[in-house]
């Protein structure tokens, strides 16, 4: 993971180790921690695609407000990653477009 | 079935305003509960690992992280008074009803009926029109800032700073200590916008602060690869040759909007004020809007610096105490005046006073 290995200041205290996928491959991360930043430090930066242009979008505010990190989460399109906790095992998948509830998806 | 949240004082929004809004009400005897969109609370204090300025009564000599753990201690001591949700984001408002919506994670929604309201929703990040300016690596300085000083993330390994006011220059240092080179922070103002102080520790460090320059586009075809930048003339009309930077990350510095959703919902009275930096609420001098029952504090009333953003809030949470009908000492009210002046005063607080006189309102008629 791409993680800042001496700050001048900061100590970091990262949470329990866990596993979790992005588009079916096996990716560690810490739980309790935003998925967006988990996913960035794997190196991964494309977290959905725009619905006409069909352009990627990776995160840009990372406090839940401009909705650039929309994901699709175990399921649950439009999360946003940037202040959803990382928990063992989930399902992350890049989102194409708009992104179909559970319910519509059926 | 609808689970509703009943409080006394809702304060929404758990950074600097809000965390000192929460503390002034529960101390003097207020059952208060904060609603937190992020994953804890302090807001951008957390992000800050730079010593604050101005006045001792507002931490000045401490760093923004650790004020967040002084404020937080505060609240702790309060008690049960305080409850503070996290994961948490309010959603809506709906007058008719005097309701508000909140979400916990994706799939907890419930409601929230409070006496009073004080809204410390922040602000959010602007962005400049240039092409490619929605490629992944183009990120606001505050996106950069939680990357790397709350989750210890490498931001990325060349970073091109748009903006020198004070958080384009106070993230670039902040860069430089997580290991990150700098290329150059971009200036289209023929000055820099923040503390020479602040300039002059990245000056130091060997980083060029190009004034008089813009970004006109990013490179990359599905990340950031480069920036390219253009000499700026006075009228701000591109001069001279554009210049390519080899980077993986553009940092957005170019200024925050205040986050306002909440009292448009509400039906507050607003008005676009260019030096509080977009939309915002009248207010009166104990902070409350033309909606008797919701208070404003911190940069959700006009962008500012988090010195002030505390005495707001402390303001607001002693005036919703007092509506509430506890008893409290104005001597204390005047005292956080006093502060909020001595903050605003001389040449720095020029534009600040400039805007808030344009949406102080007297008094509301009761």
């Amino acid at each position: 993971m791409e993680l800042i290995k001496e700050h001048p200041i900061l100590e970091y205290k990262h949470g329990k180790e866990v596993v979790f996928t992005l588009d079916g491959k096996e990716l560690k991360g810490y739980a309790g921690e935003p998925i967006a930043m988990a996913l960035h430090a794997n190196g991964v930066h494309i977290y959905r695609i725009t619905p006409e242009m069909k352009r990627p979008r990776g995160f840009f505010c990372a406090i839940g407000k401009c909705s650039s990190c929309f994901m699709v989460v175990d399921g649950v399109p439009n999360v946003r990653t940037c202040v959803t906790p990382l928990e063992a095992g989930m399902k992350v998948e890049t989102q194409h477009g708009k992104g179909l509830v559970p319910l519509e998806a059926q | 079935m609808r689970k509703t949240l009943e409080t006394e004082l809702l304060v929404i929004g758990g950074g600097a305003a809000g965390l000192c809004a929460a503390a002034e009400a529960a101390g003097a005897g207020v059952k208060t509960t904060v609603i937190e969109s992020d994953l804890h609370p302090g807001g951008q204090l957390v992000k800050q690992t730079h010593k604050f300025f101005g006045s001792k009564d507002e931490y000045a000599g401490t760093r923004g992280y650790k004020i967040s753990d002084i404020l937080l201690d505060e609240i702790k001591g309060l008690g049960d008074k305080v409850e503070i949700k996290t994961n948490t984001t309010v959603t809506a408002y709906y007058p008719e009803e005097g309701i508000y919506t909140a979400m916990k994670g994706e799939d907890e929604y419930y409601r929230i009926k409070a006496k009073k309201t004080i809204v410390a929703t922040g602000a959010q990040e602007r962005l400049i029109p240039f092409p490619n300016n929605d490629l992944p690596g183009v990120y606001g300085a505050g996106a950069v800032q939680t990357l790397m000083n709350v989750y210890g993330v490498v931001p990325g390994k060349k970073v091109v700073m748009v903006g020198a006011g004070n958080i384009g220059l106070i993230v670039s240092y902040q860069l430089t200590q997580a290991g990150v080179e700098v290329a150059a922070v971009v200036e289209a103002m023929p000055r820099v916008g923040g503390y020479w102080v602040h300039a002059a520790k990245i000056r130091r460090l060997g980083i060029p602060i190009l004034l008089q320059h813009t970004i006109t586009e990013a490179l990359g075809d599905q990340t950031i690869t480069g920036a390219v930048i253009q000499p700026l003339n006075d009228k701000f009309e591109r001069v001279g040759e554009p210049q390519k930077i080899d980077c993986d990350v553009i940092c957005m510095a170019v200024g925050l909007t205040p986050t306002t959703e909440l009292f448009w919902q509400a039906g507050c009275k607003m008005l676009f004020v260019p030096q509080l930096c977009g939309h915002v609420p009248f207010r009166d001098n104990t902070m409350r809007t033309s909606n008797p029952d919701i208070w404003v504090a911190g940069d959700a009333s006009g962008i500012e610096e988090a010195s002030a953003a505390m005495v707001e809030g402390r303001i607001a949470g002693f005036s919703a105490a007092k509506a509430l009908g506890k008893n409290m000492e104005q001597t204390k009210f005047d005292e956080y005046w006093k502060r909020l002046e001595h903050l605003r005063a001389g040449e720095v607080g020029e534009k600040i006073r400039g805007g808030i006189c344009q949406v102080l309102s007297a008094g509301w008629e009761a």
